[in-house]
């Protein structure tokens, strides 16, 4: 059991490593395929999302978390369960509305641009726009309709990644939305 | 039971890539539907998921192989391939490795990683090459920073278990 500790580090580094270079080959493909930064980030955005109405299953199975009371309770559980779990950081909390309808999750480092350099030409990309739409499709599927965009981005030169999450409303229990 | 308290959810992040996986081969082939649908075009979207791995590929085994010793010949190479690089990103070795010893190898894999959501037999069997076609070339482009170039295809007849083919190329 002992010496597979290092296997287990290594092969967690490594397959981290096979969804970020395969990331960085998706964008660099769509970045081909569509004109513009915006129908990229569009495009990612959409990804995600049918990435995230799946997502969210895998998640319930591995994590079982119950049912979240209040939309505090479904931010600690992004940044502390599901972060972690599938990109092994844990972002922080903060920057919430008075409202208490909004908030922010600070990412030190982002690890899906882990090599990643944005060209010149790029200024609009949002590299990461995956991940809103992971988060806005797996809470979808828990009733929950949310804006998710970027804030700061470390790509564009800010000192931290900073994801905005805020909630819209309670979506009725109906059939499940098809896929984009 | 665990090794410094890390449980098992911390190996979360394969799943990860999986769902990216099929939703690249989605998207692929979607973006190509709305163009036209006949041969040359699902062509083109094979050729468009193994040209992807073969880049993640050659990334990833220069990562993997900075403090790795050189290899003593073609077969080392396929052996390291099999064993360390297929566990690391499919979380097991190749099942069975067999050659001619003139530069063809293949490749099996019993419960391909990639085919086990799928289905088990043959259901949607028409379908696994474009579940293939990306790990084609991640193989091949492991293989090519590794000095040997090829030409790799793969064959299902049974899900999840395939082959691949890998033929090496002589200058």
């Amino acid at each position: 059991m002992s010496r597979q500790s290092n296997r287990t580090s290594d092969s967690k580094k490594m397959n981290s490593e096979l969804f970020t270079l395969t990331y960085g080959a998706l964008v660099t493909q769509l970045c081909k395929d569509y004109e513009n930064d915006e129908e990229v980030n569009k495009q990612l955005d959409k990804m995600g999302y049918n990435i995230g109405v799946r997502l969210i299953e895998d998640f319930l199975a591995r994590s079982s978390v119950g049912r979240c009371h209040d939309f505090r309770e479904t931010a600690d559980v992004i940044a502390k369960v599901a972060f972690k779990m599938y990109l092994g950081v844990t972002p922080s909390v903060t920057n919430w509305s008075p409202a208490g309808d909004e908030f922010s999750l600070i990412l030190e480092s982002n690890p899906l641009v882990d090599f990643v350099e944005l060209p010149d030409n790029h200024n609009n990309l949002v590299y990461s726009s995956l991940l809103c739409g992971v988060l806005r499709g797996s809470l979808e599927m828990v009733q929950m309709a949310v804006d998710v965009r970027f804030a700061q981005d470390t790509l564009r030169g800010d000192n931290v990644t900073e994801i905005r999450m805020k909630f819209i409303k309670r979506i009725e229990e109906n059939l499940p939305a098809g896929d984009e | 039971m665990y090794i410094n308290d890390v449980p098992p959810l911390d190996m979360a992040d394969d799943s990860l890539f999986e769902f990216l996986h099929m939703e690249i081969v989605s998207h692929v082939y979607k973006e190509h539907e709305s163009r036209g649908d006949n041969d040359k075009e699902r062509g083109t979207c094979v050729s468009l998921l193994e040209l992807m791995g073969f880049r993640v590929g050659q990334g990833l085994i220069e990562r993997f192989t900075k403090d790795t010793p050189s290899f003593k010949d073609e077969l080392d190479v396929m052996k390291f391939v099999c064993k360390d690089f297929w566990t690391n990103i499919f979380r097991k070795q190749i099942d069975n490795l067999r050659t001619n010893h003139q530069g063809t190898y293949v490749l099996q894999d019993n419960r391909f990683t990639l085919l086990t959501p799928l289905s088990s037999g043959k259901q949607y069997l028409e379908e696994a090459p474009k579940y293939l076609a990306f790990s084609c070339g991640l193989l091949r482009g492991a293989l090519s920073n590794l000095g040997l170039e090829s030409v790799v295809t793969a064959e299902v007849s049974l899900m999840p278990a395939c082959k691949f083919q890998v033929v090496v190329q002589k200058i």
